[in-house]
């Protein structure tokens, strides 16, 4: 399932979208950045509350599908436009990470 | 073995928040050249936690990157404080990151793991005062 129909299925928001046709193949959840690039897997949805500059680096190297900040957490200054600007799908929500992937579960 | 091609960079000590600049250029610059994705993972995700331990632990440092037919070698080089002991910084879980690092969501630990998970090869050469030089290498199969 592409990120765009995730969004449409889910009813999560994109402050970013600039890869909208991507597949999404899974999910993770986490928020230690080094544990996310040893053990994401290309094409999963990562979740975090994590919302600093260095989450597109990992997104990018991890090669992740898009990044969830959930418990509602928006992005720092400047983390929206990073993210347009290197491809990162960003999205935003409301829910707890655990909600969040339960709504991805159903889903995908 | 043929041509190699070779990547040079700066590791800027100052800026934490954009650390990762080299290492999305050699996902970049790898993607260019049509390798394979998941050897590109590997090789961007190894180099980008050895900037990120310049930035942290050395002010900063040069990173190589050389590509050829047959592997892709990364050489991580600074004159930072050094490794006192190599085999206690490579468990996993063991760090002596700052706080300000750790909030950010690095200083787990897992970093010179993850360089050695994802690498077919590393070697670490580091004098206490001096510096260190870290060697990785990962194979592309033919």
């Amino acid at each position: 399932m592409t990120v765009q129909r995730l969004l449409e299925k889910t009813g999560l928001t994109a402050v970013a979208l600039p890869e909208g046709d991507r597949e999404v193949t899974g999910v993770y959840i986490g928020d230690l950045l080094s544990w996310v690039m040893g053990r994401a897997a290309s094409g999963d949805a990562w979740i975090t509350i994590m919302s600093n500059q260095n989450i597109v680096a990992v997104a990018t190297l991890a090669d992740t599908a898009c990044i969830i900040l959930a418990e509602g957490v928006q992005p720092d200054e400047g983390v929206t436009q990073l993210a347009l600007d290197k491809g990162i799908n960003l999205l935003c929500s409301p829910h707890s990470a655990y909600e969040t992937a339960l709504l991805l579960r159903d889903a995908l | 073995m043929s041509d190699v091609l070779s990547f040079r960079f700066n590791v800027d000590g100052e800026d934490f928040t954009s650390a990762g600049q080299a290492s999305v250029q050699v996902k970049k610059d790898l993607r260019r050249l049509g390798l394979d994705p998941e050897i590109i993972r590997r090789v961007s995700i190894a180099m980008y936690e050895g900037e990120i331990n310049m930035v942290i632990h050395a002010g900063g440092g040069q990173a190589e990157v050389q590509v050829a037919e047959d592997a892709i070698t990364i050489i991580l080089e600074d004159k930072g404080p050094g490794i006192a002991d190599i085999e206690q910084a490579m468990q996993a879980g063991f760090s002596t990151a700052p706080d300000a690092v750790r909030s950010l969501g690095f200083g787990a630990g897992m970093g010179l793991p993850n360089m050695k998970r994802y690498t077919d090869y590393m070697d670490i050469q580091s004098t206490v005062g001096v510096g260190t030089r870290v060697t990785m290498r990962v194979d592309i199969p033919q």
